[in-house]
């Protein structure tokens, strides 16, 4: 049952295999960045699993509520940050693939590698 | 500089290019876009001048953001180490931008070039930033702001070929770092801190290690992705080619000495001595790469038909000399290791800055098509072969100053370490070969019909040449780097401190 109650992070596991696995094996530039996207995700979810205290409500100080036990909201605040960053990395990515497209007419790897070899 | 503002020293080489950079976005006219680049770089070379003397005299510095103490605030530290490679980072900026004017004005179109000056800038505040940042998660953003911009100058080359190099930087680079950030979390988790020298005293209390050990394998990896350590460069050699050429001059002078100053910081400050077994691990995997690295790339260089590749390859070699120094784990060979990060440097930024006067005239910048170089621009072929000479680390050259430590530090392991300085000395060997290439080319091979002399400005020439003596006067005055290397070995080793 351990192994079952940890099952957040074997989500974790599996989305970052997927993600890095789409990466490596597809030709067309759109699906590699959505596989980096998806393992992106993954970390995502690995941070905010962890900051989860059992029993914890949302980090909100009340003066009625004496005792209170909170979950940790760094981890959140920590992923925010990173989910900007991977946005703004999709971003980058996603133009670089624009400016492919318009210097050699496609966004298959296979394809520009054959073009830029003659 | 006034009280207050000195006061605020460590901060202020990330404050001025990060805010320079939007201002240049609305100056929008190229010539003053790129003096105030210039004015903001040369602005934080001085603050890193001054960062050295400060930490020279009084040891290393703290400074709390926004007055909030560490382990809670965001604590920003500057030792020998990191002074060290903010000497590199800034001077490399400077140096390059003071060369890159006109040959970015024949490289990025009129129209686009304040965005690449401000580009550049991110650039420049992201790898001050991993370097004076004394916290994980900070050196992750750090290392993303820098990434990013370094994307966008790789993709201002002017050929359809930038752009697939760079999308292969950008998703491996990505990858790294979104493994550095698994390994953070887990720490994280594990200790409940992200201020390096409070998980240093934290990771000893945790009684289950498993994921502390996982942790420093994810780091270690991303890490290596974003150094190009072998067999992770493959985003290297081609990022390096299309790149606007003064660009490339800062980017292979800096960018993966800064990557990998954040893996040693990480593998020896956090987590040797702390975490049974993992500076044994670190060297048992990173010494076979460090060697295979050397050999590999130098031999791959010797091939390779086109210049700036040719130089890419011995950049991947010369992490390779980096990584080896260090996972020797003595005092003699971090020195080395560190020493190593400063000579390449100027060696691979002098050898670049070369490249970029030999565009002016050349359009092929093959090996063959350099035939006849010496003839046409004699005096930036010399400055060639003075870097060059430093590259392979000829006596009087700051290249001979880090090799010879490693050499060494090799030693003191005895027959064992001896094993070590074949390879090492091979690839030295083989670095002259591959220069000698060029040599032969610009000097003995018959060239086109048109044999006019055809020099670079002579502002550019003048900057490859004041890099070239850097070299040299640093080969014959190595105190400074030397004992700021010597002072982050003891750091890195946790020792007291170079007695003298």
């Amino acid at each position: 049952m351990a192994v079952l109650g940890l099952y957040n992070y074997w989500v974790f596991a599996l989305l970052l295999m997927i993600g890095l696995y789409v990466v490596i094996s597809r030709e067309n530039l759109v699906k590699k960045l959505i596989g980096l996207s998806i393992f992106q995700s993954a970390v995502f979810l690995l941070y905010i699993s962890m900051d989860k205290v059992d029993g914890g409500t949302a980090p909100i100080l009340r003066a009625d509520a004496e005792n209170q036990l909170y979950s940790n909201p760094l981890p959140q605040v920590l992923i925010l940050t990173a989910i900007v960053v991977g946005i703004a990395t999709l971003a980058l990515g996603l133009a670089i693939a624009v400016r492919i497209n318009e210097a050699y007419g496609t966004i298959e790897e296979d394809e520009l590698l054959e073009m830029d070899r003659e | 500089m006034s009280m207050p503002a000195a006061s605020h020293l460590p901060v202020l080489p990330v404050i001025v290019p990060l805010l320079t950079a939007p201002l240049v976005v609305l100056l929008r006219e190229r010539g003053l876009a790129w003096a105030a680049t210039l004015a903001a770089s040369a602005c934080t070379f001085a603050m890193a001048v001054n960062l050295v003397g400060l930490v020279r005299a009084g040891g290393p510095l703290s400074y709390e953001l926004g007055g909030w103490p560490a382990p809670y605030g965001i604590e920003l530290a500057v030792d020998a180490f990191s002074a060290l490679l903010l000497l590199i980072v800034t001077g490399a900026s400077t140096v390059a931008l003071l060369a890159a004017r006109t040959s970015l004005e024949r490289e990025i179109p009129a129209a686009r070039q304040h965005l690449f000056y401000t580009a550049w800038l991110l650039a420049l505040a992201g790898l001050i930033g991993i370097v004076v940042a004394g916290d994980a998660f900070n050196i992750f953003v750090f290392l993303e702001i820098s990434s990013l911009a370094t994307y966008i100058l790789v993709a201002g080359g002017p050929r359809r070929q930038a752009l697939p190099a760079v999308f292969k930087y950008l998703m491996m680079g990505t990858i790294g770092a979104t493994f550095y950030l698994i390994g953070v979390g887990l720490v994280y988790m594990m200790t409940g801190t992200l201020n390096l020298a409070d998980m240093a005293v934290r990771i000893r209390e945790v009684t289950e290690v498993k994921p502390v050990l996982i942790a420093g394998g994810f780091i270690t990896v991303g890490l290596a992705l974003k150094a190009a350590v072998f067999p992770l460069h493959g985003w290297l050699p081609n990022a390096y080619r299309f790149a606007p050429h003064a660009a490339t001059a800062f980017i292979a002078a800096c960018s993966t000495k800064v990557a990998l100053y954040v893996l040693v910081r990480f593998d020896f400050v956090v987590f040797r001595g702390n975490l049974p077994g993992s500076i044994e691990q670190f060297s048992v995997h990173v010494l076979p790469l460090a060697v295979a690295a050397i050999v590999l790339g130098s031999a791959i260089a010797v091939f390779e038909r086109d210049l700036k590749r040719l130089l890419a390859w011995s950049s991947i070699a010369q992490v390779g000399y980096i990584l080896l120094a260090v996972s020797l784990v003595s005092v003699t060979g971090l020195t080395a290791g560190v020493t190593h990060m400063f000579s390449h440097a100027l060696a691979k930024g002098a050898l670049f800055l070369a490249v970029a006067c030999l565009a002016m005239t050349f359009a092929d910048l093959s090996v063959e098509g350099l035939a006849g170089a010496a003839r046409r621009m004699p005096i930036t072929m010399a400055g060639f072969v003075a870097a060059g000479l430093s590259l392979i680390g000829v006596p009087g050259t700051v290249g001979f100053v880090s090799k010879w430590y490693l050499v060494l530090g090799a030693l003191e392991l005895g027959p064992r370490g001896a094993l070590l300085i074949a390879p090492a000395l091979a690839s030295s060997l083989l670095a002259a070969v591959y220069i000698w290439r060029v040599v032969e080319a610009a000097w003995f091979l018959p060239g086109d019909a048109d044999e006019r002399r055809q020099e670079a400005p002579w502002w550019m020439l003048a900057v490859l040449w004041a890099a070239v003596l850097l070299n040299v006067y640093f080969g014959f005055r190595p105190g400074v780097p030397l004992e700021l290397a010597d002072s982050a070995a003891y750091v890195l080793l946790g020792l007291a401190g170079p007695e003298s």
